[in-house]
């Protein structure tokens, strides 16, 4: 038999990001993927930080290590992650259990579809993540004050 | 008389007998009112290169063969005015998540034998084949469960989007799963349950993440994310034994319709 060759045309991980030509969806999916990523990061480097109590090392109190202000940033941007990854989370619970996505149609042009039903569910979602946002800020700049 | 616009079109080529890698080629094409992508593909292989490969077949919108990524989106040639596109430059790629054949011809069977893996047919008891006469009655309601999935032409656009299939290459994909939800829903049926093993698996349909990319792209408006999502609900419902045990719906007889009697059996199979 002929031998075929085939070039692998698939996109791998930039795949997810595109050519800047997809949609608001596909970002949070990115986002959503790296606040996961790092939420996990930041648990597992909190249960080694912490566990050193164990042998007397505290890290994060007054004066130590974890206690300068770029980690203060850093806390603020765990937090911004969790907000985000929560709230999209919710959203993604709603929309993967079939809700908010709309009933079966009949497709007629111009197409109507899941994307623009869920759109609204999306919005109060991440206006309320902006709120959480906006609180964890106001904290921040306030530490970083005192 | 008015100057003839000239589009240049950035055409992504490959020919595995040659190149390692493809490459783009550019070529002009003088703008006609009405001019589609594949009128365009046509006037380069009739004016420039003969040699150009690209697949369709029916030249409006019904077969599915010539999707292709054009200006970085995937969408059906036959279907896409070149004056809608705007701008003199336009680029042309096969679709991504599938092998290059050549130029812009995607090697689609690997998506063919994952729809084939999902019984993309209504599987039921074969005995009620030999009532000739009775029919299957469905409400309005019952067809409009499944209607929008029929409208799918396999062309494999929603594949080339969906970014779960970018890492995930034995991901089942858009098209597939949504056909077999094109099933499960149908009141005819009875394979959800055996759907489930492939639906419900680890590349099935919670591999989905909703980046809704397939729905946006489909040319066909078959909505194939807002399929899938259902199909997850049907999944969890399934494993809670939420659903009853839903049996297919059986043959009618309408008036005039009623169903002979004394049929002698088939004969026994003489191979
Ligand atoms: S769901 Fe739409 S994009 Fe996907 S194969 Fe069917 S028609 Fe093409
Ligand atoms: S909604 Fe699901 S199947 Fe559709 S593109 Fe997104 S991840 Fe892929
Ligand atoms: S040629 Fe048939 S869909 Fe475009």
């Amino acid at each position: 038999m002929a031998e075929f060759t085939r070039f692998d045309n698939r996109l791998g991980i930039l795949g997810w990001l595109g050519k800047g030509k997809w949609g608001l969806e596909r970002y949070l999916y990115i986002l959503h993927r790296l606040t996961g990523l790092a939420i996990l990061f930041y648990f597992m480097m909190h249960i080694f930080v912490t566990s050193l109590r164990a042998y007397g090392i505290y890290l994060w109190t007054e004066g130590n290590f974890f206690h300068q202000p770029i980690f203060r940033i850093g806390e603020f941007l765990v937090f911004a992650a969790f907000a985000f990854h929560a709230f999209n989370g919710l959203r993604l619970v709603f929309v993967e259990l079939g809700f908010a996505v709309g009933k079966p149609i009949e497709p007629i042009f111009p197409y109507e579809t899941c994307i623009s039903k869920q759109r609204p569910l999306l919005v109060v979602m991440m206006l309320l993540s902006a709120v959480l946002f906006a609180m964890g800020g106001y904290e921040l700049i306030m530490a970083l004050g005192r | 008389m008015a100057e003839t616009k000239t589009i240049k079109f950035h055409i992504r080529r490959y020919d595995p007998k040659k190149d390692k890698e493809p490459y783009f080629k550019t070529y002009d094409v003088p703008f006609q009112p009405g001019m589609v992508v594949l009128d365009a593909l046509h006037y380069i292989r009739e004016n420039y290169d003969p040699s150009l490969a690209w697949r369709y077949s029916c030249r409006m919108g019904v077969c599915g063969s010539c999707g292709m990524l054009i200006n970085g989106s995937p969408t059906l040639a036959c279907n896409t005015q070149v004056a809608t596109l705007g701008g003199t430059e336009i680029t042309i790629a096969p679709l991504p998540n599938f092998d290059i054949v050549k130029d812009l011809v995607p090697e689609l069977s690997k998506m063919f034998e994952k729809h084939v893996a999902v019984s993309p047919f209504i599987v039921r008891d074969e005995k009620e084949l030999d009532d000739e006469k009775g029919e299957y009655y469905q409400t309005e309601h019952q067809l409009e469960q499944y209607l929008q999935l029929t409208y799918c032409i396999r062309c494999g656009c929603c594949m080339a989007a969906c970014p779960t299939l970018a890492t995930d290459p034995d991901y089942l994909g858009p098209m597939p799963l949504s056909q077999a939800h094109r099933y499960n829903v149908d009141t005819r049926d009875g394979g959800r349950k055996t759907r489930n093993e492939k639906t419900g698996s680890s590349h099935g349909a919670f591999k989905c993440h909703f980046a809704g990319e397939c729905s946006r792209v489909c040319p066909k408006g078959a909505d194939p994310a807002k399929a899938i999502q259902h199909m997850k609900r049907q999944l969890v419902f399934d494993f809670l034994h939420l659903i009853k045990n839903q049996k297919p719906c059986e043959k009618q007889h309408g008036p005039g319709n009623e169903p002979k009697k004394d049929v002698p059996p088939a004969p026994p199979y003489t191979v």
